[in-house]
């Protein structure tokens, strides 16, 4: 029996996995000492769980262990890598090279320095969603200390080409910080092959708890440092002050692991799923996928349903299936998703446009579902669409003069 | 962000969704929105001998909210004269439909998509069309 809602925005957050959960229970009631306290055994056990699950979390990406900084989660690793950059690297020039598409923790963490003295470059992204090394290698100048690049886009699932980017970033001498929050857990990413020097990333988004991320910091060719963003007892050599997350630690560690062991099985199955959700969605007539089918996460796929608004589509579902919308009338600007409107999409595109990320416990069943229902209100929504009758008669929309709200 | 039974109901079976024959002269014919605004309303009258509203109809290309708005606006016009028509006030629909703040606009639009139709209507029998003023929420 199909049990009802489904949740199918895996980009926005994840369940935990249970076997996460159970790994933290104990650090609650029985192993709940400071991890910095070091003259009794309580804090000695919360200590041995964060390096075990340091350990994890480095070997995930293919890092030293001393190398994670634990935070409470990407936006401030977001933070701490970029503010932590330009501070220490001050002396070495303000260039900061970034791209359109960029978690709001990214750039309106660019947009703070600007205010502050930084020079920020904002790449602008190809119609597909991508920079190309060309773009990033052009865009260096001899004052450019970082370039802050996403590994996958959270709206429209891209893989930018990070590898070719590190090579960039390696030979000009410039650090490379990527946003890799989408991207770890769900397909192999490694910091040493892909030359990157900072990286964020998140437990919650690839079934760990909330409250807990790691900002990778490179130590080794070349040893990078960051200026700590909050002043206090020096925790996390330093870079990061504050008590450490310990249970939160220990499921994040936990689902480093597991993702290290079922990511490549749960990476073939979802693309599976995706692709027959897809290929069902793109049945309708005028839907069209947002992003770059050729390189993008397994998990993630963007369609727009042209001539009906996302937000009124989602409505005829979203008690049964949970999915997010680019567009974004419910927000005071209108705007809608400023990710699909850099890719080049006009507002109607953007306005029209459903973002499914699929996880761990999505099914089969599920995403049959999820085709009927989708399928059945953007046809319901259409026949009572003007612009959709409209489009029947053959009217050319442009040339329509709309009074503009 | 919950939204009322009403307007669930309106959304779910909404109320007089079609096309009128705008050829004829006793059809009114308001468009408004814009797709880049994420909403186009288009509501359309049919008065009769008596100037009263004897069919109304609507497709709309928006939110859940705008689609409720010009249902009951349809609702609301039929039976009405067009003189009468033009007296509708947004906050009507606001309170009817429970709308949230945001969502006002969507009952602004649908205030203006009836007094569009009206004025198209006024337009093809001859008489002046009227002057509103601008709305201001939006």
């Amino acid at each position: 029996m199909l049990k009802l809602p489904i949740y199918l925005d895996h980009n926005a957050t994840t369940p935990c996995d249970p076997r996460v959960v159970e790994a933290m229970i104990p650090y609650f009631t029985e192993a709940y000492g400071n991890a910095a306290s070091r003259n009794h055994p309580f804090g000695w056990k919360a200590e041995e769980a964060v390096d075990y699950a340091r350990e994890q979390v480095a070997k995930l990406i293919n890092a030293d262990p001393k190398e994670i900084i634990f935070t409470s989660g990407a936006t401030e690793g977001d933070n701490l890598a970029i503010k932590g950059v330009f501070e220490m690297y001050a002396t070495k020039g303000n260039h900061i090279i970034t791209c359109n598409i960029e978690h709001k923790a990214v750039l309106d963490t660019c947009k703070h320095l600007e205010k502050e003295g930084a020079e920020v470059t904002y790449l602008e992204v190809s119609d597909k969603g991508l920079v190309t090394p060309e773009q990033v290698e052009a865009a260096i100048k001899p004052n450019t200390i970082l370039i802050a690049l996403m590994y996958g886009n959270n709206e429209i699932g891209t893989l930018m080409p990070i590898r070719e980017i590190g090579a960039i970033a390696r030979k000009h001498g410039v650090l490379l910080f990527t946003d890799g929050v989408q991207a770890v857990g769900k397909i192999p990413v490694d910091v040493k092959a892909d030359n990157i020097d900072l990286m964020a990333f998140t437990a919650h988004k690839m079934y760990g708890p909330k409250g807990v991320g790691a900002l990778y910091v490179r130590r080794k060719n070349p040893r990078v440092k960051v200026t700590a963003q909050m002043d206090g007892g020096g925790h996390e050599r330093g870079m990061r002050s504050g008590t450490l997350n310990v249970p939160g630690i220990v499921g994040f560690g936990k689902a480093c692991e597991l993702a290290m062991n079922e990511m490549q099985q749960d990476a073939e199955r979802l693309s599976k799923l995706r692709d027959k959700l897809e290929g069902a969605l793109m049945q309708l007539e005028e839907a069209y996928i947002n992003g770059d089918p050729a390189h993008r996460l397994p998990h993630v796929t963007n369609i727009s349903f042209k001539y009906v608004e996302g937000e009124g589509l989602l409505m005829g579902f979203n008690k049964d299936i949970a999915l997010s919308s680019g567009s974004a009338c419910t927000s005071a600007s209108l705007e809608p998703s400023y990710v699909l409107k850099a890719l080049g999409l006009g507002d109607d595109l953007a306005h029209s446009s459903l973002r499914f990320g699929l996880g761990r416990y999505t099914t089969e069943e599920q995403i049959d579902y999820t085709i009927e229902a989708i399928s059945k209100t953007v046809t319901k929504l259409r026949e009572m669409s003007p612009l959709w009758e409209m489009y029947k008669e053959g009217i050319d929309l442009n040339t329509i003069e709309w009074a503009h709200h | 962000m919950a939204y009322s039974d009403k307007l669930l109901d309106h959304y779910n079976n909404p109320k007089n969704v079609g096309t009128l024959d705008k050829s004829k002269n006793n059809v009114g014919t308001g468009l408004v929105g814009a797709p880049e605004c994420g909403d186009v309303m288009r509501l359309q009258i049919e008065v009769d001998e008596n100037g009263v509203i004897a069919d109304a109809k609507f497709k709309t290309f928006g939110c859940g909210s705008a689609i409720a708005s010009s249902s009951l606006a349809t609702e609301w016009l039929k039976g009405k004269s067009i003189e009468d028509a033009i007296k509708i006030d947004n906050m009507v629909l606001v309170e009817e439909l429970n709308l949230p703040p945001v969502k006002i606009h969507c009952s602004v639009l649908a205030e203006d998509a009836i007094k569009a139709a009206v004025n198209d209507y006024r337009k093809k029998n001859g008489l002046e069309e009227i002057q509103f003023e601008e709305s201001v929420v939006h």
